[in-house]
């Protein structure tokens, strides 16, 4: 059962470029934050990817117990942290810029021209 | 005291410094003093050298001032020779530049103080630059002088630069001498090649040593074409007629005495190469005679009293090269010598007259002016007899010796030359008798101003004329006195390297006895001819027939505008409108629009749509992504 | 293939389709829709990987409370795919392109990657387990965790005050 890393290296990469094609085909302002967190889940899965790695290169002789890669999956924690913040406060924008302008079309913020 | 000859050009470059620097402060009085006073010092140099110099065996001497050029294959110094050809030079320079400043002092006080010391600063750096030219030690010293004195003929032809006509007339000399220079330079170039030095002594030695033939005649031709464009032989004559627009002093020194006697020094320097270049003489004495010829046929019938006298100089010159191309560098020298003091004595004679006429320069208006003014009138005399050739005085002397010369190298040449000569001796004396003989054909007005010129005029005339009329004794010829050719012995060093390879022949004794005869007796005839012929005046009326094309100076300067300056003015016109305009004025053009298409292109990037700028953000992250990964550059 | 691997390979063709699906929906509710099965997915790689305790919290606060709020926010506004604004074609093929090179890149970044021999043993492996997470998470990430808590606390007083009406 041993999987090569280069996989979920690819669908990370897959699932990433997806995001990136989202954000930059749709006019949406809701969709286009959409994408952004499918990126950032994307990203997510990598790092478990990576940590599962590293814990299984470092078990590969033995010793089952130990706390090797860790670090990825708790960054991958923080990571849902602050995307939980930034969904908040980024929703909340949007819908200031949906009473103002009445419509979630990003590219009435060429205002930003002036 | 040769050590201190860098003390020669040194004063005139200081005088023109101080003068040209205090042009606005100082007065008339103080800067003619300072440009005379700089001028004599010199003066007295040179005597001193000459004393030093004339001493039987002296060798040539160089001073070395510093090094001028000096790279791993070239070594050109800045350095002086003292031998006895420029130790003769710099007394004619210096000496007759000396009365000539004086002279200014008288004939251009009208003038105002700026200007006047304008004018003696410009005439201190002639006085140098003519220094330089015959001081050098090297071809590069040389040119440095021949530029620079090309450069203050420009400066005082065109002095009076408010008027157009004289500005076109400095332009055009130094237009033409420029088409010299390029010849000339062409030509050191080629001797550097040739021989890798440009020093005088190292050249001679090695071109001696055997260098091939055509190179030596192709070398010898270049400098040749430098020396018609400075010393004005044909083609490139036509500037010298014109030059008469400058002040009559400035003709006098750079016109008749010094910068023009350039090329004649020049060749005489470089005598060792053209006696080894036949072919080179041949063609020099051509030119020369054929000079003579036309201009002494344009003087037979030119009105103004300038022009008269310009004209006798291009001949007087052609004369001078007929003795280089023969051989004859003794003679050619002796020449320069003569012609230097009776042409100014001349010219500065005709400034007296125009002085005292206050502005008029057409001699069938003048007449009967010896009257007045008996000082002008006697040097004026001594001038013009001496031109013509008449023994005693200094212009047979040197003239016979060079014809005679010329006698034997072709018979051809002695006969044309004596037909110059005779051409020489009519207009002279047709000049003399309409200004000085007869009745005076002027206005009234003009009458009352008559007088004789103040002392500062007149005494430099008395001087001129007694060396005018005594300098011929330096140069006795041989078959009337044997061994005492005073310039011949004083110069033998000189030309010891030529005269060894081909001494320059004389007719037997007998034979110049009777060439002498036969030229004298007809130039007095002519002579006598012309003085009586003219005492009545000539009417101021237009020429016709041969006549007419003679005082249109056969109408070189038309042909020239022609064939000349109107394509190259009609091809400056077609790049003017075409090239310049069309081509390149719109490429420059087009750049500025080429730089505002595309600000204003990449100004709209700046579209305020959200969209378009994280397209650029992610297309941004490719790229360095590329960059990073697989060119490995960052 | 064991059925671990075959759980792998259906776990990502449906990821990758549900996240297409995601960006080309018209409706925004079908998008939102879409991206919970698309997170749905990967919590079901978690569990794969043995990381239980993120494929429980990828559950709870993606698509429990996360994509629960977009659903607010898009009902309160009352878009439907009438309304949908579309961006310009060439604009969107430019898009296109351009996430087609970045995949372009890193796929070829990925092929001289030194990691092509390392593995991952799926099934196995005890960090994932909560007990050893918090070991470390309270050992050596406590300050972060403590600092989150401010973090958490100024989202929230951001978004009330940017959500005020006045």
């Amino acid at each position: 059962m041993d999987m090569p890393v280069n996989y979920y290296i690819f669908l990370g990469i897959v699932l990433f470029c997806i995001g990136v094609i989202g954000v930059l085909t749709r006019r949406n302002a809701i969709i286009i934050f959409m994408s952004i967190e499918l990126m950032l889940n994307a990203v997510n899965l990598l790092l478990v990817a990576f940590s599962q790695a590293r814990h299984a290169l470092a078990t590969a002789h033995g010793a089952d117990n130990t706390l090797v890669g860790a670090d990825g999956q708790l960054f991958v924690f923080f990571i849902m942290v602050v995307a939980a913040a930034e969904v908040s406060v980024g929703l909340a924008i949007i819908v200031m810029m949906y009473r103002n302008t009445h419509s979630v079309d990003v590219n009435f913020l060429n205002r930003l021209k002036h | 005291m040769s050590q201190f000859v860098y003390l020669v050009p040194l004063f005139p470059l200081i005088g023109f410094l101080v003068c040209g620097l205090g042009r606005n402060i100082w007065s008339r009085t103080l800067t003619g003093l300072i440009g005379c006073t700089a001028v004599l010092a010199s003066f007295v140099v040179s005597l001193l050298i000459f004393n030093e110099v004339r001493v039987p065996g002296f060798l040539p001497v160089t001073v070395r001032l510093f090094d001028f050029i000096h790279t791993s294959g070239l070594n050109i110094p800045f350095a002086f020779q003292v031998d006895q050809l420029s130790a003769l030079f710099l007394l004619i320079i210096t000496g007759i530049g000396f009365l000539i400043h004086v002279y200014s002092t008288s004939y251009m006080k009208e003038e105002k103080p700026a200007q006047f010391a304008r004018y003696f600063s410009y005439l201190n750096l002639f006085v140098f630059s003519m220094l330089l030219l015959v001081l050098g030690s090297n071809f590069l010293i040389l040119f440095i002088g021949w530029e620079g004195v090309g450069l203050c003929s420009y400066l005082l032809i065109g002095f009076w630069f408010t008027n157009e006509a004289y500005d076109d007339a400095a332009r055009k000399a130094f237009i033409m001498n420029r088409i010299g220079d390029v010849a000339f330079l062409i030509g050191i170039f080629w001797i550097l090649a040739q021989f890798g030095t440009l020093n005088f002594q190292e050249v001679f030695s090695r071109a001696q040593g055997g260098a091939t033939g055509p190179v030596l005649v192709g070398i010898t031709l270049l400098l040749f074409a430098g020396a018609t464009g400075k010393s004005a032989q044909i083609p490139l004559y036509t500037w010298l007629p014109d030059a008469m627009a400058g002040p009559t002093p400035v003709s006098a020194l750079i016109h008749a005495a010094t910068m023009v006697t350039a090329g004649i020094y020049m060749i005489a320097r470089c005598n060792v190469l053209y006696t080894l270049a036949p072919v080179t003489q041949g063609v020099i004495a051509v030119i020369g005679l054929c000079t003579a010829l036309l201009a002494a046929s344009i003087a037979l019938r030119q009105n103004d009293i300038k022009k008269v006298l310009a004209y006798s100089t291009v001949s007087q010159l052609g004369y001078m090269f007929l003795g280089l191309g023969v051989g004859a560098y003794t003679g050619a020298v002796f020449h320069v010598l003569t012609h230097a003091f009776f042409k100014a004595l001349l010219f500065l004679g005709a400034g007296s007259v125009i002085h005292a006429l206050g502005g008029e320069q057409d001699i069938r208006k003048m007449g009967g002016l010896g009257k007045f003014m008996p000082v002008t009138r006697w040097t004026f005399w001594i001038g013009t007899v001496a031109i013509a050739g008449i023994p005693p005085f200094s212009g047979f002397f040197s003239k016979d010796e060079i014809l005679a010369h010329a006698y034997a190298n072709n018979p051809v040449l002695y006969w044309l030359g004596l037909l110059g000569a005779l051409f020489t001796a009519f207009y002279m004396f047709r000049l003399y008798s309409l200004t000085f003989k007869g009745s005076f054909r002027g206005t009234h007005e003009q009458e009352h101003h008559l007088h004789e010129s103040p002392w500062a005029i007149t005494v430099p005339l008395i001087i001129l004329a007694v060396g005018a009329a005594c300098a011929g004794f330096l140069g006795i010829p041989e078959f009337m006195k044997p061994q005492t050719h005073v310039l011949e012995k004083f110069l033998a060093p000189v030309f010891a390297a030529s005269d060894e390879i081909r001494a320059a022949s004389l007719p037997s004794a007998s034979m110049e006895w009777l060439l002498t005869g036969v030229s004298v007796s007809l130039i007095l005839a002519v002579s006598a001819w012309a003085w009586t012929k003219f005492k009545k005046g000539v009417a101021v009326k237009e020429s016709t027939g041969f006549a007419k094309i003679l005082e249109n100076k056969w109408y070189v300067d038309e042909l020239y505008d022609a064939v000349i300056v109107k394509p190259l003015n009609a091809l400056a016109g077609f790049l003017n409108k075409y090239v310049e305009r069309l081509g390149l004025d719109r490429l420059t053009d087009g750049v500025g629009k080429l730089v505002q298409y595309f600000s204003r292109q990449i100004r709209l990037l700046q579209s305020g749509q959200v969209g378009a700028y994280i397209l650029l953000m992610v297309i941004g992250v490719v790229v360095l992504f590329v960059i990073q990964i697989f060119l490995n550059k960052l | 293939m064991t059925v671990t691997q075959i759980l792998f390979w259906f776990l990502s063709i449906l990821t990758i389709f549900s996240a297409l699906m995601v960006i080309t929906r018209r409706n925004p509710v079908y998008s939102v829709l879409w991206l919970i099965i698309t997170f749905v997915c990967i919590s079901g790689h978690y569990i794969l990987l043995n990381a239980q305790f993120l494929a429980i919290v990828n559950i709870i606060v993606y698509a429990g409370a996360i994509m629960v709020l977009f659903l607010f926010v898009i009902m309160l506004m009352n878009l439907n795919s009438d309304a949908e604004p579309q961006k310009n074609k060439w604009m969107q093929l430019a898009g296109v392109v351009a996430g087609g090179c970045l995949l372009l890149t890193m796929v070829a970044a990925l092929k001289s990657a030194s990691t092509a021999n390392d593995t991952v043993t799926l099934g196995s492996g005890s960090i994932g387990l909560i007990q050893n997470l918090g070991q470390v998470l309270f050992k050596q990430y406590v300050l972060p965790f403590e600092i989150s808590s401010v973090l958490f606390l100024s989202a929230m007083v951001g978004a009330v005050v940017i959500g005020k009406k006045n």
